[in-house]
């Protein structure tokens, strides 16, 4: 019996000691195809900026619980609730996936956890699935449209054909694509759905090549998007069509290599090499993990320490008083200036485009973006009247 | 699309006919792409086919191997300047071995007990090795170079079609070809075939059958990871690469018929194409046309089209 209980307490340290601890959760994709674009790395990052708030809040040790929700929208729910039920989970940063996202903002209005949204980034998370827990951190299809889109549509490439991941993010991120590109006088082709994690992508892109579009929209991320570019370079695609990224991460380009990502637009967040604030975190995480983080492995990062400081300042952890504090204050850190929080759950700041150096233009390690636009973040995320987030109509 | 080079003459009459509302050079180049990513679902399929039919293990480790195989020759090839039609016959060689040691150690004691043993095993191990690398390498991937010779791409008029592809088919199909004839036209594939059906028998001739069994599940295990190396220039070499194939590779040999080496080759090749022609028609549902031929046949012909009642 006692050891039952020495087992138990193992198992589940945070039931005995509830109350005298703050606790922060992490569901994100810890083994599938977006593991490496938060993953271990967030992980890591938010246990940065805990040890760097120094450990504790309002007297209260801070702890830290991660989770694998396996892409898999079902357990990244239950997960969560259980954590809100038997851990008295206090906030939960959540990693990729928008389908996993969008079923867990549900809960985060059911058990009022704040919610930091991070690796997804499907819009509807701040429109029609807002909830008045939810922040979305990092980045949105909003965002992403309103960079790479606008930009290649600016410079001449007025025809797309879309390569869309067939769920939530996909769809979102060519929806906002095709508004952005409609309003600068492009328009859409056509578009394949490709289902997640597909083997092979030379049959849809042949489609693509088919359709006479001159640019190759590939709505997808991480492994389904190096191999969407690997086999549209093999098949000689990229020769007649400009492919345009509407999401890829560094871990991305690090492993596709310059000689197959040179040239390639696209919109981030955040970049190592953008200033010496950055460079400073970079460094201290390359120490850790032996590589640059990911724009959402910084916002694991800042999205903690964005938490922490508003429960510092609303001298409580009541889920209400803290998104209360949390919508009034400005984040000033590495990962933005003068970012702020909207009422309907964005977080507001600088997005930028770039384009990815060729070989000769990289000098060291990692020296792979150049910048090529920095956006303002209304002119990235779009005025809040844009928003169908029903919580905006209450007021 | 052909107006940048001369089209081909048979394609120049029929360049402006559409059959089914398709235009004939999209049939044409998916037909291409479908025998292409069938000749993997046949190279992938027989090894399964060759252990399950001599050995009765149902290899859910397959994958993993593929993997392996991969991910052996993009390490000889960053370590050690290792080039590719080396690896391709060394990681093989070295996969090979390690599926040799895994018989030996684990599947031998597994094949008097009901095959779901076998199964569950070797599923268990392809999570393990997946495990092992994303810890190893991470879970986007690594890239493998094509080799120099089979760089570049041919115009043949309704698509681009880069060489190493071509290289795919040839050697994939070579390979099967090959394992058909080692096992049904030789006297080596006699002893096999009949120390599956009477080991006891094959044993007092004077056959070694243990050894036999355990070089058998080796050369398969090695299929799989020549495969891999195929296929290593061509896609992201990650811990996944395995378990999204091997899915499809199994309903292949259950719709070829367990265990037979001529259904598993001709049922890849097929499904290669039809899952092609899927990804035009109706592209949403080309992750799971397999299964439902899969289930169609199953009701139909329970042994598969090739297999034995």
């Amino acid at each position: 019996m006692a050891l039952a209980s020495a087992v138990a307490a193992l198992l589940n340290p945070m039931a005995s000691q509830a109350g005298n601890e703050v606790v922060i959760g992490d569901i994100d994709d810890m083994a599938g195809l977006y593991a490496d674009v938060i993953g271990a790395g967030g992980i890591e990052a938010a246990k940065m900026a805990i040890a760097d708030f120094g450990g504790t809040v309002l007297g209260k040790k801070i702890v830290f619980i991660s989770a694998d929700h396996q892409n898999k929208p079902d357990i990244g729910s239950s997960k969560f609730r259980e954590w809100a039920d038997k851990n008295e989970l206090n906030m939960l940063l959540g990693g990729s996936n928008t389908g996993v996202s969008i079923a867990m903002a549900k809960v985060a209005a059911e058990k009022k956890v704040p919610f930091m949204a991070i690796g997804a980034a499907g819009a509807s998370l701040t429109n029609q699935d807002c909830t008045p827990y939810t922040v979305h951190y990092a980045y949105d299809t909003t965002s992403l449209a309103n960079g790479t889109a606008s930009v290649i549509t600016q410079n001449g490439g007025k025809s797309w054909y879309f390569l869309t991941a067939d769920y939530a993010f996909g769809t979102q991120l060519q929806d906002a694509a095709t508004k952005v590109l409609t309003a600068n006088g492009g328009k859409s082709i056509g578009s394949v759905r490709v289902p997640l994690s597909a083997s092979d992508f030379s049959s849809f892109l042949l489609q693509a090549k088919g359709s006479g579009a001159q640019v190759l929209g590939l709505s997808n991320a991480g492994t389904d998007f190096t191999n969407s570019l690997k086999a549209a370079n093999e098949f000689g695609i990229t020769k007649t069509m400009k492919p345009a990224a509407l999401l890829a991460f560094i871990s991305d380009i690090h492993s596709l290599g310059l000689q197959t990502a040179q040239g390639l637009y696209l919109t981030t967040g955040w970049y190592w090499d953008l200033n010496p604030e950055t460079r400073a975190f970079g460094k201290r995480y390359f120490e850790k993990m032996k590589k640059e983080p990911t724009m959402n492995q910084a916002a694991y990062y800042s999205a903690t320490l964005t938490y922490l400081n508003a429960v510092k300042a609303a001298n409580t952890t009541d889920p209400d008083k803290v998104m209360e504090q949390l919508r009034k204050i400005k984040i000033n850190d590495m990962f933005a200036k003068g970012g702020y929080i909207r009422e309907d759950g964005v977080m507001v700041h600088d997005m930028y485009v770039m384009q990815v150096k060729t070989p000769a233009e990289s000098k060291y390690p990692w020296d792979y973006y150049k910048v090529v636009k920095k956006m303002s973040g209304e002119e990235a995320f779009g005025p809040l009247s844009d928003s169908t987030c029903p919580l905006l109509k209450k007021k | 699309m052909v107006s940048r080079c001369v089209s081909p003459f048979f394609l120049r009459q029929h360049a402006m006919s559409d059959i089914f509302g398709i235009p004939t050079q999209v049939i044409l180049g998916q037909l291409l792409l479908g025998l292409l990513n069938g000749s993997f679902y046949a190279m992938l399929s027989l090894g399964l086919a060759v252990i399950f039919g001599l050995l009765g293990v149902v290899n859910f480790a397959h994958g993993a191997f593929y993997m392996l195989g991969a991910y052996a020759a993009w390490f000889l090839w960053g370590r050690f300047g290792v080039n590719y039609w080396v690896a391709l016959l060394l990681a093989p060689l070295v996969v090979g071995i390690l599926g040799v040691g895994l018989e030996r150690t684990f599947l031998k004691h597994l094949y008097k007990i009901d095959p779901l043993y076998g199964l569950l095993l070797t599923f268990g191990l392809s999570l393990i090795a997946e495990g092992v690398l994303r810890e190893l390498f991470g879970s986007s991937g690594q890239s493998y170079p094509v080799p120099d010779l089979l760089k570049g791409a041919l115009d043949v008029g309704f698509m681009i079609l880069p060489i190493y592809r071509v290289w795919v088919i040839v050697a994939s199909l070579s390979v099967c070809f090959l394992t058909w004839y080692l096992i049904e036209c030789t006297r080596l594939g006699a002893n096999l075939r009949a120390a599956t059906e009477n080991p006891k028998l094959v044993q007092a001739f004077g056959i070694n059958v243990p050894r036999m069994v355990m070089l058998t599940y080796g050369a398969g295990v090695a299929l799989a990871a020549f495969a891999g190396v195929l296929s290593a220039p061509i896609i992201q070499v990650s811990p996944l690469m395995g378990s999204s194939l091997v899915i499809v590779v199994f309903a292949v040999v259950v719709i070829g018929g367990m265990g037979s080496i001529l259904g598993a080759i001709l049922s890849g090749l097929s499904l290669g194409v039809i899952e092609g022609f899927t990804k035009v028609l109706y592209p949403e549902a080309s992750n799971i046309v397999v299964f439902v031929i899969m289930a169609v046949v199953l009701c139909w012909r329970p042994s598969g089209f090739f297999g034995k009642d």
